[in-house]
């Protein structure tokens, strides 16, 4: 039998029919949430067509709920137009018989972060949800992806997906990261490395020593970003560290039927001869903390480096967009990236709200706390746990204290100022901090600038009041 | 979903690469439970300034290009988030055609399920109708039947499409209903993965 990468045989195994060009793929999870459902549940009702699985549906409300005061429910939302939409989903889940998490229970939050953590995401499986960074649950070695409304309205009525399939990548990085490297500087390295369309037409499978070493909430993290890569999916083969952080969750299988799930899940891995399309290999002990400097998620430069001067680009098209991106970041070419000062900290997203990425945060500002330094006075700082449970975590471990007495605001759990839908968003020319996933304009906020980064070094850039080297204050 | 066959329609260029979905249609607009309506949002932050005054400097603002039926892009546009909104918005403001060196796929699908027709051609034939369309001599022809693209000079490209995908859109086919005829293949299938997987099905 010819070998198979991983993406080969979660793809082979949800096979329910092939036709030309395009293949009826079987979906296991399909996770929804208030922004990009509305139009689909209108779409089937007008059809007539009821939702197939309701019980492989899982729904969320994240996008635009505002980060205090859930407790109220939508109903209370003061944006009209967001409350429509949060009543909407209410309704359609209450009509299908879909389980919802609603504002203000524990277990809602941010639907990449929801899904793992009820260990409703796992490994082998087919996961889609309407929003790019459903790329997140390939990190348990399922095969994520970000669907358009159409398509969640094909996955409501037959819980399949019409797709061509992909080609297979392989990033591999071996090597171990100096301290103050993790997850985020691993995906920003590959994406400054392959750019934003580096990965299209391609699934991502990132292996080697260094992603072995990851935790679930790093993997997440690298799985999340690799949309930014323009690929469909990341994956990462599940092992011991995937089932260990399975276990126990609430949706994770129990007694005999743990011991016959993790077989089956073993089988997933890629073959030693199997060919990938494309390699990339990277070193974590070449990788400095990154930052990006522009308004794509390619624009990558390590904290000590220099603003790049747009003459450096090798196409028109690029010289232009560079140009476009100083201007708009307010960046001049060759003044180092440290000298940025920020107004604003963004700790939090589906890329970075994590128990994991809170104490590598926390950890940061309680070491400048007992040297005497807190949030810089000029600088507005928020913390947006990824969901209700890991805001009692960390709430538990003491972290909201810390982030509290520095000047840290904390939040209730949310999308929050990752993509500017809700109250929380950056206003014209304000500079952030920020751990989420894109930097495009007007993404925080008109007129907003955004750097992304990983938690320690947005902690960090808080304290110090400008973007700054995490390796100084660890 | 209207059947895409051919269009004769004004191009614009737009010579940016990685034109966002956030670019294309930004976040306050997605508020909302209908797919009618998007085309005031769209490109809203080159259309307009801060104070919702039009930019005249924008192409889709100039009087040749307004009404333009194409838009002609830099590399890898589309890239970002799975709105289909941002689609949507551009069949509404009358755009039923873009023409780039690449597509993000996140984006090219949701365009062929509503009617959009993303065409891959090559940098350089893409630069050729950029510099035509700059110029004002505008009017370009694109036929899905026959694949190609004709230039205002007269000048004819290839495009590439999937044989499945162009047939949705010829016919403007619903995929759903498409889909539902192979019912009994997924009852088929679910069967099969009950007793493979039982820990997923659920009482």
């Amino acid at each position: 039998m010819a070998a198979k990468t991983l993406y080969d045989k979660i793809w082979d195994a949800h096979l329910v029919a092939e036709g030309d060009g395009e293949t009826i793929l079987y979906i296991d999870l399909h996770l929804i949430h208030e922004v990009t459902t509305p139009q689909a549940f209108a779409g089937l009702r007008a059809a007539g067509r009821p939702v197939r699985r309701p019980d492989r549906t899982l729904a969320v409300a994240d996008h635009n709920v505002p980060t205090e005061g859930q407790a109220l429910g939508a109903g209370a939302v003061a944006d009209e137009e967001a409350r429509l939409q949060l009543l909407t989903l209410e309704r359609n889940v209450a009509e299908n018989g879909i389980e919802y998490f609603p504002m203000g229970d524990l277990r809602n939050g941010i639907v990449h972060v929801v899904g793992p953590e009820q260990g409703r995401t796992q490994p082998g499986m087919t996961i889609v949800c309407g929003d790019s960074h459903t790329s997140t649950h390939g990190a348990f070695g399922a095969l994520a992806q970000g669907i358009g409304t159409s398509e969640v309205e094909h996955v409501l009525a037959t819980q399949t997906l019409r797709q061509a399939k992909s080609k297979n990548m392989r990033v591999t990085i071996d090597g171990t990261p100096a301290p103050g490297v993790g997850a985020k500087d691993f995906a920003l390295a590959v994406i400054g490395a392959i750019g934003t369309a580096g990965g299209t037409g391609h699934v991502i499978e990132y292996a080697g020593e260094a992603i072995r070493a990851l935790s679930m909430e790093g993997r997440m993290t690298l799985c999340n970003l690799t949309i930014e890569a323009g690929a469909r999916a990341g994956l990462v083969a599940p092992d011991e560290t995937t089932f260990d952080y399975i276990r126990g969750r609430p949706a994770a299988p129990k007694g005999a039927a743990w011991d016959m799930a993790v077989a089956h899940w073993k089988s997933f891995f890629t073959d030693d001869d199997a060919v990938f399309d494309r390699e990339i290999a990277l070193d974590a002990g070449q990788i400095a903390p990154l930052v990006t400097w522009g308004t794509s998620p390619e624009d990558v430069m390590p904290i000590d480096g220099r603003v790049p001067d747009p003459a450096s680009f090798a196409t028109p098209d690029k010289r232009a967009s560079a140009e476009r991106a100083l201007d708009y970041m307010g960046l001049t070419a060759g003044q180092p990236i440290t000298e940025a000062k920020i107004d604003r900290v963004f700790i939090g997203s589906c890329t970075n709200s994590r128990i994991e990425d809170l104490r590598a945060a926390a950890a940061v500002v309680q070491k400048a706390f007992l040297e005497g330094r807190l949030v810089a006075p000029h600088v507005r700082a928020m913390v947006v746990p990824g969901s209700g449970l890991v805001k009692a975590q960390a709430e538990d471990e003491g972290l909201d204290a810390i982030f509290k007495a520095a000047g840290f605001d904390w939040r209730e759990p949310g999308c929050s100022m990752c993509l500017g839908m809700n109250p929380d968003r950056l206003a014209p020319g304000e500079r952030c901090a920020s751990t989420s996933n894109r930097n495009f304009e007007g993404r925080q906020g008109r007129g907003g600038r955004t750097h992304l980064l990983s938690p320690a070094m947005a902690a960090a850039a808080a304290i110090a009041g400008h973007l700054t080297d995490v390796r100084d204050f660890i | 979903m209207k059947p895409f066959t051919r269009i004769d329609a004004k191009a614009a260029p737009l010579a940016l690469s990685n034109i966002d979905t956030d670019q294309i249609i930004p976040k306050q607009f997605l508020k909302t439970v209908d797919r009618i309506g998007l085309s005031k949002g769209l490109f809203y932050d080159f259309r307009f300034d801060e104070a919702g005054r039009e930019k005249p400097d924008f192409v889709l603002n100039q009087p040749a290009y307004k009404d333009a039926g194409v838009l002609i892009a830099g590399d890898n546009f589309g890239c970002g988030s799975s709105r289909e909104h941002a689609p949507w918005a551009l069949l509404d403001f009358g755009i039923s055609c873009v023409i780039s060196t690449s597509f993000a796929d996140i984006f090219y699908n949701p365009c062929v399920q509503n009617g959009l027709l993303p065409v891959v051609l090559p940098a350089q034939a893409v630069e050729d109708l950029m510099a035509q369309a700059r110029g004002g001599n505008h009017v370009i022809s694109v036929d899905l039947a026959a694949q190609t693209v004709t230039a205002p000079d007269g000048r004819v490209y290839d495009f590439e499409i999937d044989p499945s995908r162009k047939h949705k859109m010829l016919n403007g086919l619903d995929a759903i209903g498409e889909t539902l005829q192979k019912a009994p293949d997924i009852d088929v299938y679910e069967s099969a993965r009950a007793l493979d997987t039982p820990w997923l099905e659920r009482a």
